[in-house]
């Protein structure tokens, strides 16, 4: 059983939201890097860019697939991850830290609510995969 | 992805269940279920680049023919020339149709004088068949053994030494492209010194029945050495480091020989066959692109179907591409057209609707460690 923290809000897409007042910090889950494998490229927007919930904002490359990447919330983004284009592998060996991906300024931030728990994604992914 | 054939059940190779059983992710490729992957792709490809690791390519199709025309029938279907091949050695062909499309890539091994195995694509096997058996003339029995074929391939700078702890006879004697019949822990069969990863080792054909004793003894023996069962995702990394074309993305009906940079494999000289005629006035007249090998100065991901510029100009399409995990790179293969085929040209691949700056470079990209004769 892939590991799911429970004090992480997630998405039906396998992405992560840490939620820190208005601010949300995103990745994708331990469930997402393993289906992936080995990540090799993290393509993000640009700090200042506006994401939307549920729409695209990047794509994440392993070696044998491209993914997109979707925006739990609505909102502005204020932090990339630096790293990612040097270390990629990170996303697979640490998801919930090290392989976080950028951070949103939420345009309203009890849209944070509505994502799941870390209970109803254990339910989600229980029993999918290989 | 989509699978063409997702409709009809997935064959099986004989050792599924080991794969499934020992963790293996399984995917359909080419309407088998095969293990793509055990550990990771990245450390099984540097598993195989550094060590040893053991490949179950049972799905590959073999045909065996024999009788006083099977030389005739090989030499009609086949480009390159069969009858150079000494018992005992293997070769490298192309099937083409009358236009000069390729029908499969193969490799001949001559058994006998008068008999002879192609080893074909997975995915092919079927029409492969229907069109060795339905051009094929004279005295040649065809017998399409794959079914009861299991092939398993070890490969990497430790396969050497562990094959000839196994075996029943020498086979480092056994030279690049050659093979020999033997016992490898104690499962009779053919020693072939050939693969697709640039290292040096073997592919084993042996009976099906007995595939799984052997890829356990393997596994045991080589457990110094560091061995890993590999899925396909390395051996297509692996092979892409060393620009071998994999049929259905690099080669395919509508590629000629040449430009696909086979023609080293396409030998006019020794006679009629089956697409000499159109390859022939493709080599006069000259071919108008070429399949190179190029780099990404990034690390985005070139795939199958990018289309790929020069000059803001489209010239080609990407035919397979990833990153490399030997040359820590991403790379790629593709048709360009002449004259943007020169080693430095400069190129870019289009991703998701931005262009990323790539260079054509001298393949392979990763040096080859096979046996040399």
């Amino acid at each position: 059983m892939a590991n799911v923290p429970a004090e992480l809000r997630y998405t039906r897409e396998h992405e992560w939201a840490k939620v820190e007042g208005d601010r949300a910090r995103v990745g994708i889950t331990a469930f997402a890097q393993e289906q992936l494998g080995d990540v090799v490229f993290v393509e993000l927007p640009k700090v200042g860019a506006k994401v939307t919930a549920m729409k695209t904002f990047g794509v994440v490359e392993s070696v044998k697939a491209v993914s997109d990447l979707f925006a739990p919330v609505t909102g502005e983004v204020v932090e990339i991850n630096a790293e990612l284009p040097k270390k990629p592998e990170v996303v697979n060996t640490d998801p919930y830290g090290q392989g976080w991906m950028l951070v949103i300024r939420m345009s309203n931030p009890k849209e944070a609510d509505g994502l799941m728990s870390a209970a109803d994604y254990e339910k989600l992914t229980a029993g999918a995969g290989h | 992805m989509t699978d063409a054939t997702a409709s009809t059940p997935l064959k099986h190779t004989p050792l599924r269940d080991v794969h499934v059983k020992a963790g293996a992710k399984m995917v359909p490729f080419g309407g088998w279920d095969m293990p793509v992957q055990y550990t990771g792709i990245i450390d099984e490809h540097r598993t195989v680049r550094g060590a040893v690791g053991l490949f179950d390519i049972s799905h590959m199709g073999e045909f065996e023919v024999r009788g006083a025309d099977a030389l005739a029938a090989v030499q009609r279907l086949c480009t390159n020339d069969a009858s150079t091949l000494a018992i005992g050695q293997v070769q490298y062909a192309a099937l083409c149709y009358p236009e000069g499309g390729i029908v499969d890539d193969l490799t001949v091994y001559r058994l006998a004088p008068d008999h002879f195995m192609l080893v074909v694509n997975a995915s092919n096997i079927e029409k492969d068949w229907a069109w060795v058996t339905s051009h094929s003339e004279g005295r040649a029995q065809w017998a399409n053994v794959s079914d009861e074929t299991a092939l398993l391939a070890v490969q990497g700078p430790k396969a050497e030494a562990l094959v000839a702890r196994l075996a029943d006879r020498d086979v480092t004697g056994i030279d690049y492209y050659h093979f020999a019949r033997g016992k490898v822990a104690g499962v009779d069969g053919l020693i072939s010194r050939t693969g697709y990863t640039g290292e040096d080792g073997f592919e084993l054909y042996v009976p099906a029945g007995q595939a799984e004793r052997l890829w356990s003894a393997l596994l045991e023996a080589g457990r110094g050495d560091g061995i890993k069962p590999i899925g396909l995702g390395a051996r297509d990394t692996l092979r892409l480091e060393m620009k071998y074309a994999l049929y259905g993305n690099d080669i395919d009906q509508t590629t000629n020989p040449l430009e696909a940079g086979l023609g080293w494999v396409v030998k006019p000289a020794k006679g009629e066959f089956i697409g000499r005629g159109a390859v022939e006035a493709l080599r006069a007249r000259g071919v108008g692109r070429k399949l190179v090998g190029f780099e990404m100065a990034e690390r985005a991901v070139p795939r199958h179907g990018y289309r790929l510029l020069a000059g803001g100009a489209p010239v080609g399409v990407v035919t397979s591409g990833s990153f490399g995990p030997s040359v820590e790179r991403s790379i790629g293969m593709g048709y360009v057209a002449s004259p943007q085929t020169a080693v430095g040209t400069e190129l870019a691949v289009e991703i998701r609707g931005a262009l990323h700056p790539a260079r054509v470079v001298k393949t392979p990209f990763h040096p080859s460690h096979t046996k040399k004769a």
